[in-house]
């Protein structure tokens, strides 16, 4: 079967900051990967080649067999099908939460607001949010600000959600709440791609874990393998300073 | 929802304490602004050209002459300024969307908006009134077409739409790029996320610089005067004529003041409220 994405040889650069050197990477349908490693070993960059937020140098990601890739490609049907959400939120500060929901919906399969009213309130509610959906960002705190953002992606009913470090910016005692809402996306099957410092998210609910070091996919497994018997010594070195 | 608990205030010997010094500075600054404004009143009227220019610039008996006549004129400048304003902020809207194109095919609309903005910010605003204001009519258009009302009213909204297009334009720079990428990365096209996403957000953040750009075109709406609409500098200075007094001018000033004191600081007042909002 072939994979829903799949990446070959992923290049990309800043200037001589050579930030992924091959990255390959395939991800099957319903699947659930993290990626671990430390700040600026391209996890989010990754990300972002995926979401076509960065052009990459050289190589091919395929979704569903189409090169995603190709230069000149109009990335936005492609953007309608792989969800991001960012560290920081990104909220549009000016638009209550509901209609930071709706935006993208109305705008881009011609939604009334009516006709969102129920799917969004729906969504709301399952994330616990039913009594915050006329807030603007700046009345919400920084976990129902990210609970807000993943409904914001999750409405355009992406076929690949994309994760950076959603919880890194919160506090502790709010990052349980927004991977409550993960482990409810996830009973769903939507595949994800989940780039995280959450070991222990990570070994709960990922398929496959994959430990970038310096641009480079250096080891993936399950993470029982990964967690439990690391291959190479710089995987070793990372566990042991994060776990 | 968390609950509000009201910050401690200084209690007893330290409020009183707060309340002394308070009433002290106070006391301190009326007393100094007193002294000052009693050495003007006293100081000035023993200067040895006092009497002539109290009869000439404060002549309480050509003022009340010609204040109605000055206020009538006034509502000229108020119409000038009124149609000027809605296009100034169409236009340097305009302007300001042109600048940030990205399209190659485009690229005209960029060069030419940014040649515009350098020329019309370049010129003192009187030169461009001359050269349209007397230029355009110049080349013998049949009426209405020859008024100095639109050509003149043409070259502010032509210099004021530069500059406002350019406070735009920092305005739509100042909004950081991951609003742009997330805007992007939900599948928004580039002019969508300009207009739902970057764009109502810039305009709110120049509202107070585009203030200031508003006041200053209520007193420029008098340049006009020099290409022919009797508004009222020009009628200010037909009355010096009449009545060999200056207080007309006076009598103008005043009218201006009334309005762009209070503009101005509701100008500020906004600025205050957005940098206690960015906080």
């Amino acid at each position: 079967m072939t994979p829903l994405l799949r990446m070959t040889n992923v290049q990309k650069a800043f200037g001589d900051n050579h930030v992924l050197k091959g990255i390959d990477l395939d991800v099957a349908k319903g699947e659930m990967v993290c990626l671990i490693g430390a700040s600026g070993s391209g996890k989010s960059t990754l990300l972002r080649t995926i979401n076509l937020l960065e052009p990459i140098d050289d190589g091919e990601i395929l979704l569903d067999g189409v090169d995603i890739s190709e230069p000149g490609l109009d990335p936005q049907p492609v953007r309608k099908r792989i969800g991001l959400v960012f560290q920081s939120y990104n909220l549009f500060p000016h638009m209550s939460a509901t209609d930071n929901v709706m935006l993208a919906p109305r705008r881009l399969k011609g939604l009334s607001k009516a006709e969102l009213e129920a799917p969004v309130t729906t969504l709301f509610e399952r994330f616990g949010l039913a009594d915050r959906m006329g807030h603007y960002p700046d009345q919400l705190s920084g976990g129902q600000q990210q609970r807000v953002a993943i409904i914001r992606a999750l409405a355009m009913q992406p076929e690949v959600l994309l994760f950076d470090e959603i919880t890194s910016a919160l506090d502790p005692e709010l990052v349980a709440e927004v991977l409550d809402v993960l482990r409810a996306v996830r009973a769903e099957g939507i595949t994800m791609i989940f780039a995280t410092h959450e070991m222990g998210f990570a070994r709960e609910l990922a398929d496959k874990v994959c430990f970038l070091d310096r641009g480079r996919i250096l080891e993936a497994g399950t993470p029982d393998q990964l967690f439990d018997a690391p291959k190479e010594e710089r995987t070793r070195q990372f566990l042991s300073q994060v776990l | 929802m968390t609950e509000t608990i009201k910050p401690p205030a200084p209690q007893g010997k330290r409020a009183a304490y707060e309340a002394a010094l308070r009433k002290r500075s106070m006391r301190i600054a009326a007393l100094s602004t007193l002294a000052v404004v009693a050495a003007i009143v006293i100081l000035v009227p023993l200067a040895p050209g006092w009497e002539a220019v109290k009869r000439s610039f404060f002549n309480g008996g050509v003022f009340a002459k010609t204040f109605p006549g000055l206020l009538n004129a006034f509502l000229l400048d108020i119409a000038i300024f009124a149609w000027s304003l809605p296009l100034i902020a169409l236009l340097g809207l305009a302007v300001a969307i042109c600048r940030d194109i990205q399209r190659p095919a485009l690229y005209p609309l960029r060069l030419f908006a940014t040649i515009y903005t350098d020329v019309f910010r370049g010129l003192p605003v009187i030169l461009v009134i001359y050269l349209i204001g007397f230029g355009i009519p110049g080349l013998g258009l049949p009426r209405p077409w020859n008024s100095p009302y639109i050509w003149g009213s043409l070259a502010l909204i032509l210099v004021y739409a530069a500059y406002v297009a350019e406070v735009i334009r920092s305005g739509i720079e100042s909004i950081h790029k991951s609003q742009r990428s997330a805007a992007l990365s939900l599948g928004l096209t580039t002019s969508d996320t300009m207009r739902f996403v970057i764009l109502p957000q810039a305009l709110r953040n120049v509202v107070p610089a585009n203030m200031n750009l508003v006041v200053a075109l209520q007193k420029d709406v008098a340049l006009l005067s020099f290409v022919g609409p009797v508004e009222i500098f020009r009628q200010a200075g037909v009355y010096k004529s009449l009545y060999a007094n200056f207080t007309p001018y006076v009598g103008a000033a005043l009218i201006f003041l009334a309005i762009t004191i209070p503009a101005t600081r509701y100008a500020d007042y906004l600025m205050h409220k957005r940098r206690r909002l960015e906080q």
